[in-house]
């Protein structure tokens, strides 16, 4: 099985990334039943909150602050850690980042590491790189592992395997794992897991992991886990390397007090994470004795700059705008051909590419605003989209193909139309002289040309009615009470100064 | 009373029915009914997909236009969201001091047609008769955009004859999403294929909604299917009595 492309810079555009997708029936299957079975547990947990208004409100005002003061608070970071005994980096792209992260590596002769899930490594690609430079990585995450196994690519930030089921995972792990016998229960398969994975734990001695938050009063570094490998990979290897984004980081140890109660309810619809993880540097023989970590921009300066945009970062990867939103139900997360999948993945990879690949994903949206709606720290995803696709627009503007392309071309002649009313009506006396070319006896339209033809895939089309509202109005215009005219007569002559 | 009536731009082309039926039931509700020729789009489509520019200029004819109304009304949710939510972003980019003004002062006079009744006019029974059994479709912008809530179905729930049946998912999109249905004609058909399942499991006459465009993305799926379940705007229910037919 070849895995899906998750490289922005090489997948597909989106309406074409989905259309093998679409077919996928038992794909399909999975991710509506998984989205449906957390995002019920999301909103019992919601709605048993009663300050949840107020904690959205703390969650959103606490990451903005973040936003407005980054530089202070990523120094303040950086020296408190340091002052802990952690080596602190900074990577102004991917490819730094990795860098890093190998160098590290080859002093410590590693041959393999294991690794926390984290979406951050999967952005700048990180097991590619380190498997071309000799470095086995092992997720020790249950659904990483699982795709890992399976050659698959993640398609959910929280929930990465949510495409795959039981059945699924059985094949995979009894193939690689050689256990031909292996049963499909959650038991046995969790075990076969355990087993596979805690020889690792004891024996392999670097660790990678993202983080959730850094707290920049403590340096310390907070991980949430359901599972305790995290735990494992914290505690038992001599070296840790943490990659984190730089907007990762929280002012004060206090904040995780609003954003662990919000992160855990929304993103597995959970009181709490099962496991709360906080270190700080280095604890004379205690856990780790080497700890670095590598604060990665890879473009997050640039978005922090931009007005409407900022608001993306302010992101704690909850994916609970994923589990709401009825475009992802339909697709799951490889149509978005990136790590960050859904609503926030919509907005987040093209502008961590530039705005110079995956443009198709900001229309990737109906706009129907259910991300936004349980977004626990208020990002207006619908919002950010438009402006997005505001720019893409821009650019092109300046390209020449603009000239060929019927929606640029049809945005155009609905513009001129829509200056004034006379254009107006010309134009639907037009519209509905061509559609008569294509109507079926009965009035209806079943087959249009040209980009027409992407909505008569599904769906017939009025042909348009003999009367327009304008027309039919005009002519009730005589009956209308003396007393209106004088005043719409007065309003066309101020329309007109 | 007077109103004014922005008939939005596709409603005036391909729904008529709908902006009559505005006119029967807010003349018979005694409110005095005007209608600009001049009005045309409020810039939803140019500014979702984009063209903020060319959006820009529907939102200053618009203010233009209505700056002097006692009130505007406009049967269609997404419009008078794009007016709540996307013209402030507009005016504040590319206004002037008077437009931005002008906006401001209009824009409380701006009401979506079940805001007016509900609101304004504050009546919930409209005198209507509808002997049907119907299902109601709650359009993003009407529930998540203008949190219109329960207002559409207290203004149901009165109309004599009226069968109004639960539907599941009722806030889940429907597929139509403006140029999204055919950038992503694909990904929309899915969409609308689980709403179709949802909606035709009611066993509903009618389906209605806020909004035409929601409704002619259902209903061109139903014409194609040949299924029973016919789309009808809500103005055309509430503007119905024993003495008409829609």
């Amino acid at each position: 099985m070849s895995g899906p492309i998750m490289d922005p810079r090489l997948a597909p555009p989106f309406p074409e990334a989905a259309l093998p997708i679409l077919q996928n029936t038992q794909l399909r299957n999975n991710v509506a039943h998984a989205t449906d079975v957390i995002q019920a547990k999301r909103n019992r947990l919601v709605a048993e909150k009663k300050d949840w208004h107020e904690l959205r409100t703390s969650a959103s005002a606490i990451r903005a602050h973040v936003l407005a003061n980054l530089a202070k608070y990523l120094e303040e970071f950086e020296a408190n850690c340091t002052a802990a005994g952690g080596v602190v980096h900074w990577a102004k792209d991917a490819s730094e980042a990795r860098q890093i992260i190998i160098d590290i590596l080859h002093e410590e002769n590693a041959t393999e590491v294991i690794k926390i899930k984290t979406m951050t490594s999967a952005e700048i690609q990180l097991n590619l790189a380190l498997q071309a430079t000799g470095i086995t990585p092992i997720e020790t995450d249950l659904a990483e592992l699982i795709l890992q196994l399976g050659e698959d690519e993640p398609s959910h930030i929280v929930v990465p395997a949510l495409h795959v089921n039981r059945q699924q995972v059985r094949e995979i792990f009894a193939r690689q794992m050689d256990l031909p016998q292996l049963p499909d229960d959650p038991e046995a398969l969790t075990a076969a897991a355990r087993t596979y994975l805690r020889q690792k734990f004891l024996s392999v001695p670097t660790a990678i992991s993202g983080a959730n938050f850094l707290i920049a009063e403590t340096g310390a570094v907070a991980i949430v886990e359901s599972e305790g490998n995290g735990r494992m990979c914290l505690t038992l290897p001599r070296t840790l390397i943490t990659l984190a984004g730089i907007e990762k980081v929280l002012p004060r140890f206090d904040d995780l007090e609003v954003m662990l109660q919000v992160l855990a309810r929304s993103a597995t619809g959970e009181r709490l994470n099962p496991y709360n993880s906080l270190w700080s540097g280095v604890v004379p023989g205690d856990g780790p004795q080497r700890f670095h970590v590598v604060l990665l921009d890879n473009g997050r300066s640039e978005i922090l700059g931009r007005k409407v945009e900022r608001q993306t970062l302010q992101c704690i990867r909850c994916a609970a705008c994923l589990n709401t939103c009825p475009v992802y139900r339909q697709t799951g997360g490889h149509a978005y051909g990136s790590p960050y999948a859904g609503p926030i993945g919509a907005i987040l990879t093209p502008q961590l590419e530039h705005m110079r690949h995956a443009q198709s994903l900001p229309y990737a949206s109906s706009l129907c605003g259910a991300c936004y709606e349980v977004c626990p720290v208020k990002i207006n995803i619908p919002e950010v989209l438009i402006d997005l696709r505001a720019k893409v627009v821009d650019q092109e503007r300046l390209e020449s193909k603009r000239l060929t392309d019927p929606m640029y071309l049809g945005m155009k002649a609905a513009n001129f139309a829509f200056a004034s009313a006379s254009r107006f009506r010309m134009a639907q006396w037009f519209g509905k002289l061509g559609l008569r070319f294509f109507s079926d006896k009965d009035g209806w339209i079943r087959k249009l040309p040209s980009i027409g033809s992407r909505w008569t895939l599904s769906r017939d089309l009025p042909a348009m009615p003999d009367q327009t509202f304008r027309r039919w109005w005009a002519e009730r215009e005589p009956e209308r009470t003396r007393e209106a005219k004088p005043e719409r007569e007065a309003r066309s002559k101020t329309e007109a100064r | 009373m007077r109103a004014s009536l922005f008939i939005t731009c596709y409603n005036d082309t391909l729904f008529p029915q709908t902006g009559r039926a505005v006119v029967r039931l807010l003349e018979r509700l005694g409110v005095e009914v005007d209608f600009a020729p001049a009005q045309t789009c409020c810039g939803q489509m140019h500014a979702n997909t984009g063209f903020r520019g060319e959006a820009y200029s529907q939102a200053k004819r618009f203010v233009q236009l209505y700056r002097d109304t006692e009130c505007v009304v406009i049967p269609s949710s997404s419009c008078v969201a794009m007016i709540r939510d996307q013209y402030p972003a507009l005016f504040e980019e590319l206004g002037n001091d008077d437009l931005r003004r002008q906006f401001v002062a209009l824009l409380p006079r701006v009401f979506e047609l079940s805001e007016f009744l509900t609101d304004k006019l504050k009546v919930e029974d409209v005198g209507a008769y509808f002997p049907h059994r119907v299902a109601y479709h709650a359009s993003c912008h009407g529930l998540r955009g203008l949190h219109i809530g329960e207002r559409p179905f207290r203004l149901l729930e009165k109309v004599r004859g009226l069968d109004l049946v639960p539907v599941a998912n009722v806030d889940r999109c429907c597929g139509f999403g403006g140029t999204f249905s055919v950038k992503n004609a694909d990904v929309s058909t899915a969409m609308l294929d689980a709403k179709l399942t949802d909606l035709l499991a009611t066993n509903a006459e009618y389906c209605t909604a806020l909004d035409n465009s929601c409704l002619m993305h259902l209903g061109g799926a139903l014409h194609r299917r040949n299924l029973r379940l016919k789309p009808i705007h809500i103005a055309e229910i509430l503007a119905s009595t024993e003495a008409s037919t829609t």
